[in-house]
C-alpha cells in the first residue's frame, strides 16, 4: 500500500519542530542562568557553563531522539518543560555549591550525574514499555512491590536512619529513598484496581442526608490504605510520603467514581489521622507548633524541630520581593538544606515572586499536559493512570511549596525535578516516561487498516 | 561590573523565563485550535499539491472528530481520518469501552462517499442512533448521538 493518503490536516500533528525548538529554548535559558550566576558571584562567566549547559543539552537531545523514534506522537511540551525545571534545579544547586565554597552538601556534579541516569531510565522505559496497557496486567504485582518498597527502610540490614527519618535503604555504597519508586508502583496498582472496581464503588450503597455512603466491604481498600499511610507516618516519621500517597488515592478514587462522598470520607479520615498522630507523637506535634507559631523566639532557637529553617526560608523570600535579588546575589546559603527541601525558597530569594510564578506556571503546564493526556486517552486504565500521575506531581508541588511558604504544616518532600536527590529524580523521570508513552498512544491517529475494506480487518496493536 | 548591568541581567532573565511560558502556551494554543498549522501544512508539503486537487475537497459540513459526550470515557475525542473506527470492549478496538452493556466488538464507524456510516457488529444490546436502533449501516449526521451501552458519542466538525 502506498503512503496513506491523509488529509492535509492530520490533527493532532506530531509537532516535532515545536518540540525541538522549545527544548533548545529551555537549554539556552539554563545556560543563561549559569552565566547569570557567574556574573552575580564573581563578575565573570563561569568556566563550568559550557560543561553543564552542553551536558544537559546533550542528555536532552538523546532523550528527544529516543522519544522521536519510540513515541513519535507524544505531547510536544512535556520534555521541554521537564528540561527547564530540571535545568533550573541544577543551576540553583550549582549556585549553592559555589556560594558555600563546596561545603554544605550541595553538589551540582552529582545532580548532573543523576540527571543523566534519569534520562537513561526515561529512554529505557520508553523502549521497553511499548504498550502501557501491559502495566494493567501487573496490577497486584505493582501493589505488592509498592508496599514492599514502602516498608523496606524498616528492615534491619538495609534500612538507614538519616536526619531522624527512617526512609532510606542502603545498597552497596548507594542510599536510595524507596518511597519515591513505591509511589509509582502504588499508582499503577490504584489505577488497575479502580478500573476493575469502580462501578461497584460508585453505584452500590445507601444514601444518607446528602452524601452517598458506599458499602462497608467496598470501603475496605480505602481503610486499608488509610491505615497503611498512617502506619508509614508513625514508623518512619515520614509525614510527606503518607500525605502524598493518601491524597493521590483519594483523587484517583474521585476520578474513577466521580463521587464527592469519597473525597469527604477521605478528608475526614485524614484529618482524624493527623489529629491522632499530633496527640500521640512528639515530632508531629512539633510540626504543628512550628506551623502555628513560626516567629516565636523559643521555637526559632530550639535545637530539634525548631522553626529556624522555615523562618530563614521566609526571610529569604521576603528579601527577594517581587523581582528577586538576582541570581548569585542573594544569601540562600543561610537557609539550612536550601539545596533539597528548601530549593523553592532559595529560588524565591534570587528570582523573586516573578520567577516563582513563572516556575509554578511551568509546573502547571506540565500537569495540564498530563491531565490532557488523561482526557484524550482511549481506555479507562490509561485515563486513571495518567490522571493519577499528573495529580501526584501537582500534589507534591503543592505540599512542598505550601510547607515552605507556611500555608500548611511543613512535611519533608522534594520539589519534583529540582531538589538534589537521586531517587526522586529517577522516579520522576520514569513518571514522565509513562506520561509520554500514554500521550503517544492517545494522540496517535486511529490504527490504519492494512487492506482497504473487507470482511476481515487487521489492526496494528 | 556595574550595578546597572546586573540589574539588566536580572530583568532580562525573568523576561526570558516568562517568554518561555508564553511560548509553551502558544504551542498548546496551536495544538488546540490548529489554525496556524493548518495554514502552514500545505506550504511545507511541496510534492503533494498534484494529488490534492484530484481528491474531493472536504466539505464544510463534514465531521472532523468523534467526541464522547456521555459515559465513563466522557471528553475523549478521536480525530477522524480515512480509516474506520471500531468501538467495543476488545483491546484492539479504537475506542475501548469497559462497560457491561457493550460487546467486545460492538459497532463500527466508517467513511463512505464523504459520509460517516455507523454499523452494528451484532452486539448483544444494540447500537442506537438518536432513539432508533441501528439495524443496517446508517449514515450519521453531525451532532446526533450514537448510544453504545452507557457510552454516547457524536460526530463534530
Amino acid at each position: 500500500m502506498s503512503a496513506p493518503s491523509v488529509e492535509p490536516v492530520p490533527l493532532p500533528a506530531k509537532r516535532r519542530v515545536a518540540q525541538l525548538a522549545m527544548l533548545a529554548f529551555a537549554v539556552l535559558i539554563v545556560m543563561a542562568a549559569y552565566a547569570a550566576v557567574g556574573m552575580g558571584i564573581d563578575q565573570k562567566i563561569p568556566s563550568g557553563m559550557l560543561t553543564y549547559g552542553l551536558g544537559l543539552g546533550g542528555f536532552m537531545l538523546a532523550a528527544y531522539l529516543v522519544l522521536a523514534r519510540f513515541a513519535p506522537w507524544a505531547d510536544p511540551l512535556i520534555l521541554p518543560l521537564v528540561t527547564l525545571i530540571n535545568g533550573l534545579g541544577l543551576v540553583m544547586i550549582y549556585r549553592l555549591e559555589v556560594g558555600a565554597g563546596g561545603r554544605g552538601g550541595a553538589s551540582a556534579t552529582t545532580q548532573l550525574l543523576w540527571t543523566a541516569v534519569g534520562v537513561v531510565v526515561f529512554a529505557v522505559t520508553l523502549i521497553v514499555l511499548r504498550d502501557h496497557r501491559a502495566l494493567q496486567r501487573l496490577t497486584y504485582t505493582a501493589g505488592a512491590a509498592g508496599l514492599l518498597l514502602l516498608v523496606s527502610p524498616l528492615l534491619p540490614i538495609i534500612g538507614e536512619d538519616i536526619n531522624g527519618a527512617r526512609i532510606w535503604i542502603k545498597i552497596g555504597g548507594f542510599t536510595l529513598q524507596p518511597a519515591e519508586l513505591a509511589k509509582l508502583a502504588l499508582i499503577v496498582f490504584f489505577a488497575g484496581y479502580l478500573v476493575a472496581k469502580r462501578d461497584v464503588l460508585a453505584l452500590a450503597g445507601r444514601r444518607l442526608l446528602f452524601i452517598d455512603l458506599p458499602r462497608a466491604r467496598d470501603l475496605g481498600p480505602i481503610l486499608i490504605t488509610w491505615g497503611f499511610s498512617l502506619g508509614v507516618l508513625i514508623l518512619q516519621k515520614d509525614l510527606g510520603s503518607s500525605l502524598l500517597i493518601f491524597g493521590t488515592f483519594i483523587a484517583m478514587l474521585y476520578i474513577a467514581t466521580q463521587r464527592t462522598s469519597w473525597v469527604l470520607i477521605g478528608i475526614l479520615l485524614f484529618v482524624g489521622g493527623a489529629v491522632l498522630a499530633g496527640l500521640a507523637f512528639d515530632h508531629v506535634a512539633a510540626r504543628f507548633e512550628v506551623f502555628l507559631n513560626p516567629e516565636s523566639n523559643e521555637l526559632f532557637y530550639r535545637e530539634l524541630g525548631g522553626s529556624a529553617q522555615l523562618m530563614e526560608g521566609l526571610f529569604g523570600m521576603s528579601q527577594g520581593g517581587i523581582l528577586g535579588t538576582g541570581l548569585g546575589q542573594g544569601h540562600p546559603g543561610l537557609i539550612p538544606l536550601a539545596f533539597s527541601d528548601f530549593i523553592f525558597a532559595a529560588i524565591g530569594e534570587e528570582l523573586g515572586l516573578t520567577g516563582l510564578m513563572a516556575l509554578l506556571m511551568i509546573y502547571g503546564l506540565l500537569v495540564e499536559r498530563g491531565l490532557r493526556t488523561a482526557l484524550a486517552a482511549r481506555d479507562p486504565f490509561s485515563k486513571l493512570l495518567a490522571g493519577g500521575l499528573s495529580f501526584i506531581l501537582a500534589w507534591q508541588v503543592f505540599i512542598i511549596v505550601g510547607g515552605v511558604t507556611n500555608l500548611i504544616p511543613l512535611t519533608g518532600l522534594v520539589t519534583p525535578f529540582m531538589s538534589q536527590g537521586g531517587s526522586a529524580l529517577l522516579a520522576n523521570w520514569i513518571l514522565i516516561a509513562l506520561l509520554v508513552r500514554m500521550s503517544d498512544a492517545a494522540r496517535k491517529p486511529p490504527p490504519q487498516a492494512i487492506q482497504d475494506e473487507g470482511m476481515t480487518q487487521v489492526f496494528q496493536r | 561590573m556595574s550595578e546597572l548591568t546586573l540589574l539588566l541581567i536580572r530583568l532580562a532573565f525573568l523576561a526570558v523565563l516568562w517568554f518561555f511560558v508564553i511560548a509553551a502556551v502558544g504551542v498548546i494554543r496551536t495544538d488546540l485550535f490548529g489554525s496556524r498549522t493548518a495554514a502552514a501544512a500545505p506550504a511545507r508539503k511541496a510534492p503533494k499539491p498534484v494529488k490534492a486537487p484530484a481528491k474531493p475537497k472536504k466539505g464544510k459540513g463534514e465531521p472532523r472528530q468523534m467526541v464522547v459526550t456521555g459515559g465513563p470515557l466522557q471528553g475523549t475525542t478521536i480525530t477522524l481520518s480515512e480509516t474506520p473506527i471500531t468501538i467495543g470492549r476488545a483491546n484492539d478496538a479504537t475506542l475501548v469501552v469497559s462497560d457491561d452493556y457493550a460487546s467486545s466488538r460492538h459497532a463500527r464507524l466508517f467513511p463512505q462517499d464523504g459520509q460517516w456510516i455507523v454499523e452494528d457488529l451484532g452486539s448483544t444490546n444494540g447500537t442506537y442512533l438518536d432513539r432508533s436502533k441501528v439495524t443496517r449501516p446508517t449514515p450519521v449526521p453531525l451532532g446526533v448521538p450514537i448510544r453504545i451501552g452507557k457510552t454516547v458519542i457524536e460526530l463534530r466538525k
